[in-house]
């Protein structure tokens, strides 16, 4: 289990690579991948029992659930850089013949995926699921689900919000990435999302708030989260995160929810993030 | 043969659902039902009784449903999912496509209440796309059974099979003319009357009409091949083949579109494989109605005459 400050410098890392994977692919989400690094970091690296010998079914295991799939680069480098794949296997990311599909897939078999999301609205009922799955084996690991705040617009979303909290579902942890923005603006320009905190709470959840670009803060709402799990309520976290974070550039605008850094812009944004655990290599062309 | 082919008694597809689904339960402790509040409906409720702990109802939220089945199943569970085959199919196909099909996940989606039979409740919940619909899914596995006895095996079946599965059935009471004892062999034809003048192959409700047709055809001295497709994908090519090479014209019967249904996957095997002349018995590009199921069929071209025509036209054309 990281402390703080390594799980900080795994974090740098996995900017890198967020920022290399879309830079090489010349596609991808950089901005709400850069967002949730914090979060994904710790997740993998500090709370999550989880073995990446990888089986399907997860028995005895934490299991995450990605239902933003879009933000696969730091999905992808969070599991390779945790032993999942090897790290080299970065460099295929959108790449025909890759594992590394556009959105997360089981298909081709890359070792961490249980669920395809991408389609948006569906991963917090196949993590609903999931937990259900643990309940009825006695299985007392718990299931994480990391949603999109813009996702919220979905309406399948509220109908597990609504089955999660009447069926007592209490080893799950969900959390949404508050970014603020989506592909078209922000969310409030878009369809705004009201009164967030009072919805989930309205639909019977416990709802934290952390600040997922604030390691220090995000570990230790997840752990806050942990203990509040057996009580008969699912637990939301409400995480305020700005995309993009910490590439100048790219913060402040929704302009890099979906568009890859060019040459001079990826040397610009890797000169703001410290190299720690060694880049993967690219291919020789 | 035809003469075996009696009708024992009427009951619906959806009881032999039922029926299947509690054995099922009884045979394998992984099964798992879910419902979206159409519980006596779909007539899940011995399954229910006995394993309480297993059922999950999840009221009427049919993407969420699909979704918690792909959680379910990535825990080792082999869920069975329950509504009406509209709700089960047009309304949940992205959820399908994405988290159960292109997932590779071991849900059975178990659809009741399919096509015109559905009767006075109207077109809006009378599907008749939902094959093509889901035949069009990669992976995913096609069935549509005949009558209690089938639909009872056929749900059986489905859980000792690995994959996706979409499983169609009815709400009418029908004919039962299946043997109890028969066991159910996912995407093998069932070839029910041996014949030599056309073949005749019929999936679901339509393969009683079929069975009627021959036999008044039989008293004009027409040999009428039987053969149930009860397994839509995958197709049974070779038993298809077999057949009209030795007939030399088909016809096709099923309670679905034209477009994309068991008749146009025929149509292709035979178009690719050994052109022949090809009648289809099967909803001509339209939306049902209200009315009584038997009303309907005769309607919208459904009807034992309807299949006889066919089968005259399709000697006529050899």
């Amino acid at each position: 289990m990281a402390d703080i400050q390594e799980l900080r410098r795994i974090a740098s890392q996995v900017r890198r690579d967020i920022v290399r994977q879309t830079h090489y692919a010349a596609s991808g989400h950089p901005g709400g991948s850069l967002g949730c690094t914090d979060f994904m970091t710790a997740l993998y690296f500090h709370v999550l029992h989880h073995d990446p010998a990888f089986h399907m079914e997860g028995k005895g295991e934490d299991l995450f659930f990605l239902s933003n799939g879009h933000i696969s680069p730091v999905f992808y480098s969070v599991l390779a850089r945790s032993g999942y794949f090897p790290i080299e296997e970065l460099a295929t990311f959108r790449k025909l013949n890759s594992r590394l599909q556009g959105h997360p897939a089981t298909h081709e078999g890359l070792p961490g995926i249980r669920v395809a999301s991408g389609s948006l609205g569906q991963g917090l009922s196949v993590a609903c699921g999931a937990a259900l799955s643990k309940r009825l084996d006695g299985d007392d690991k718990l299931v994480y689900c990391l949603t999109g705040d813009g996702e919220l617009q979905e309406g399948q979303v509220w109908e597990a919000i609504m089955f999660a909290a009447h069926n007592r579902i209490d080893n799950l942890i969900a959390t949404v990435d508050w970014n603020g923005v989506q592909i078209d603006g922000t969310n409030d320009e878009v369809l705004s999302l009201g009164d967030l905190p009072g919805k989930w709470k309205a639909f019977g959840w416990e709802v934290l708030h952390m600040n997922g670009n604030d390691m220090a803060d995000v570990v230790e709402t997840l752990e806050k989260a942990k203990g509040m799990t057996g009580n008969g309520k699912p637990i939301v976290i409400l995480m305020k995160t700005a995309m993009g974070y910490p590439v100048d550039f790219m913060m402040g605008t929704h302009k890099w929810h979906g568009v890859a850094p060019n040459a001079a812009q990826t040397e610009n944004a890797l000169s703001q993030l410290e190299e720690t655990l060694g880049d993967y290599p690219y291919p020789a062309q | 043969m035809l003469d075996q082919l009696i009708a024992t008694e009427k009951k619906a597809t959806r009881d032999g659902f039922g029926a299947g689904l509690l054995e099922a339960g009884k045979n394998n402790p992984n099964v798992v039902a879910l419902c979206a509040d159409l519980v006596g409906s779909l007539k899940m409720d011995a399954f229910i009784d006995t394993f309480p702990d297993r059922f999950i109802q999840v009221g009427i939220s049919e993407a969420n449903m699909m979704g918690l089945a792909a959680g379910l199943a990535i825990g080792g569970k082999i869920p069975y999912t329950g509504t009406f085959a509209n709700f089960s199919t047009g309304r949940v196909y992205d959820q399908i496509r994405q988290s159960i099909a292109y997932s590779d996940k071991n849900v059975k989606i178990c659809a009741s209440h399919a096509g015109l039979t559905l009767g006075e409740d109207g077109a809006t919940h009378q599907i008749l796309e939902d094959i093509g619909m889901m035949k069009m899914l990669p992976g995913m596995t096609v069935i549509n059974p005949c009558d209690y006895n089938q639909t009872k095996a056929a749900t059986i079946a489905i859980a000792e099979y690995d994959g996706p599965v979409y499983l169609r059935f009815g709400r009418p009471s029908w004919p039962v003319f299946i043997p109890e004892d028969l066991p159910f062999e996912i995407g093998k034809a069932l070839k029910l009357n041996e014949g030599t003048d056309v073949s005749v192959f019929a999936t679901g409700h339509l393969m009683w009409h079929a069975i009627e047709a021959a036999r008044e055809l039989e008293k004009e001295g027409i040999s009428v091949e039987l053969i149930n497709i009860h397994t839509i994908k995958p197709l049974d090519e070779e038993a298809i083949l077999e057949s009209v090479r030795k007939t030399g014209c088909a016809v096709t019967a099923e309670e679905h579109q034209r477009l994309g249904g068991l008749g146009s996957s025929i149509a292709e095997v035979l178009g690719m494989h050994y052109p022949t002349p090809l009648e289809m018995v099967a909803v001509n590009d339209s939306f049902g109605e209200s009315g009584t199921p038997i009303d309907l069929l005769d309607k919208y071209g459904l009807g034992v005459a309807d299949v006889k025509a066919a089968i005259y036209q399709a000697l006529k054309r050899k």
